[in-house]
């Protein structure tokens, strides 16, 4: 199994360790359920070292993007700018989903999943040739994200003052660099609070700054029902090569228009559209005791579909889910949970936002 | 791992059993099995009168990770289910061995008990399992 270098870390805070596509992850530091507060309340962060950073360089980077992702990378005009997008296949399947930074018209830097990585790597390189765009992997940088109401008050007492004052005004969904750390403000847990790159030989020092600043370890079990009450969607869990994205709640992260730009999967996806959509995500409460798990059954009036991530929501305490459906009104909806059809509630998530519960 | 109390015997699949000086067995899951599971969030009881059998499923326990089948240690007749932990399921987190135990059978037949493993042949498996 391959390691962060925060591994030795995690293990002396006592984690829980779990393989998690080929990475050995923390789980939980102890309570998954208290580290889920503690990032709604306070301030929790996650290594995410296991991502993988992608640098593009080269003349025609922007028409590459442009041609490589669903959403329209022209969006992005001031450096730092980030965008989340998908990367489709020729049929409209979703490849992975990432987010792209517009560092100059010469650099963008993407993340994608870790899961996916040879896959994605593959896919960027083979469809790059033509732009001749240079591709970097950045495995000489970790990367550890804090989020929280108060993540970003902590991380602004740890950068070097002459880099704080950047830092501080740093726009929703914008990243700059500051010394060795390129901080984004950006993240997978409906929180406010940054994704901090930081050089590998730096990071255990960074993680220990941040512990002592109050910030709390957080494993992957509370970064998952984090970003599901966030509505935030899991790549290989909610949507994959199976699925377009509007099929998987993601229409808004797709740009149609300019009706000009040739990105990859866009014939397929105005014939889907033209055809119209078949399947569409939805967000499930279940009200009742019981826990929404990937992969049941969901019966709805136009047919069944199934659960794509369920868990149980500390912050609504009870089960909530996104599930894909057949297209259209679906009517009283009920999930077979072990032989047992539940009725659930269909809602429009995000489930929490802020700390705001708004289902 | 927290002691294991002495007078528990034991499934393989996790679950304890304490047979009282009335003659009545208490079921519970292990503090390993809570560990596994981590934050347990639900958990299904069997209804009062529930005749059951040894080594089938008749509670389940769900964590946020996941959904885990409670197997009887013993036959009998359910006669106490713990109420409480429909409300307070992270009781079996924060006292597996006591407050956290699930139900409890008027067996109908107690040698079954002796099959059980003793708490040093549990240990013993789940140290072995970690390896």
């Amino acid at each position: 199994m391959q390691q962060t270098v925060l591994n030795a870390a995690h293990k002396r805070l006592g984690a829980r360790m779990v393989d998690f596509g080929g990475w050995e992850m923390p789980l939980s530091y102890g309570s998954q359920i208290d580290e889920h507060h503690h990032v709604r309340r306070d301030a929790g962060m996650f290594d995410v070292s296991h991502m993988t950073v992608v640098d593009l360089r080269g003349d025609h980077v922007r028409a590459f993007l442009r041609h490589l992702v669903a959403n329209d990378v022209d969006k992005l005009r001031s450096p730092g700018k980030a965008l989340y997008t998908c990367m489709l296949d020729k049929a409209g399947g979703v490849v992975d989903d990432l987010i792209v930074y517009f560092m100059d018209d010469t650099f963008f830097r993407v993340v994608v999943n870790a899961a996916t990585r040879d896959k994605d790597l593959a896919w960027i390189a083979a469809q790059a040739a033509a732009f001749g765009v240079g591709i970097s992997e950045r495995r000489d940088l970790a990367m550890i994200a804090v989020q929280g109401p108060q993540a970003r008050a902590r991380v602004h007492g740890l950068v070097h003052p002459a880099e704080r004052p950047a830092v501080e005004k740093l726009a929703r969904f914008s990243a700059c660099e500051a010394g060795v750390l390129f901080v984004a403000r950006t993240g997978y847990t409906g929180e406010d609070g940054y994704e901090v790159m930081v050089p590998a030989h730096a990071a255990e020092d960074f993680w220990e700054r941040l512990l002592a600043a109050g910030v709390k370890p957080c494993g992957l079990g509370a970064r998952d029902t984090l970003r599901l009450e966030a509505g935030m969607a899991l790549y290989g869990q909610d949507m994959d090569e199976s699925t377009t994205p509007f099929e998987a709640g993601l229409a808004w992260t797709v740009a149609m228009e300019p009706a000009d730009r040739e990105f990859v999967g866009r014939a397929a996806l105005e014939a889907q559209l033209a055809a119209g959509v078949p399947r569409q995500t939805v967000g499930l409460v279940l009200d009742d005791k019981g826990v929404l798990r990937h992969g049941q059954r969901v019966i709805t009036a136009n047919g069944d579909g199934e659960v794509l991530s369920g868990t149980f929501s500390p912050t609504l305490g009870k089960s909530i889910a996104l599930a894909r459906v057949p297209a259209g009104e679906p009517g009283a909806v009920l999930v077979d949970i072990r032989g047992r059809a539940l009725p659930v509630r269909v809602v429009k998530y995000p489930f929490v936002r802020e700390g705001k519960v708004r289902v | 791992m927290n002691e294991i109390p002495g007078d528990l015997k034991f499934l393989k699949s996790h679950e304890w059993a304490r047979m009282e000086d009335d003659g009545t067995v208490t079921v519970g899951i292990s503090d390993h099995a809570q560990g596994q599971l981590g934050d347990l969030v639900y958990v299904e009881l069997p209804s009062l009168g529930d005749t059951v059998e040894a080594g089938n499923a008749c509670a389940v326990v769900e964590s946020v990770k996941a959904a885990s089948d409670v197997y009887s240690p013993v036959s009998g007749k359910v006669i106490k289910v713990n109420d409480a932990l429909a409300d307070a399921p992270e009781t079996i987190n924060a006292d597996a061995f006591g407050e956290g135990w699930i139900f409890r059978i008027a067996p109908s037949n107690p040698s079954e008990m002796d099959e059980l493993l003793t708490p040093d042949d549990y240990a013993e498996q789940i140290e072995a399992a970690s390896d």
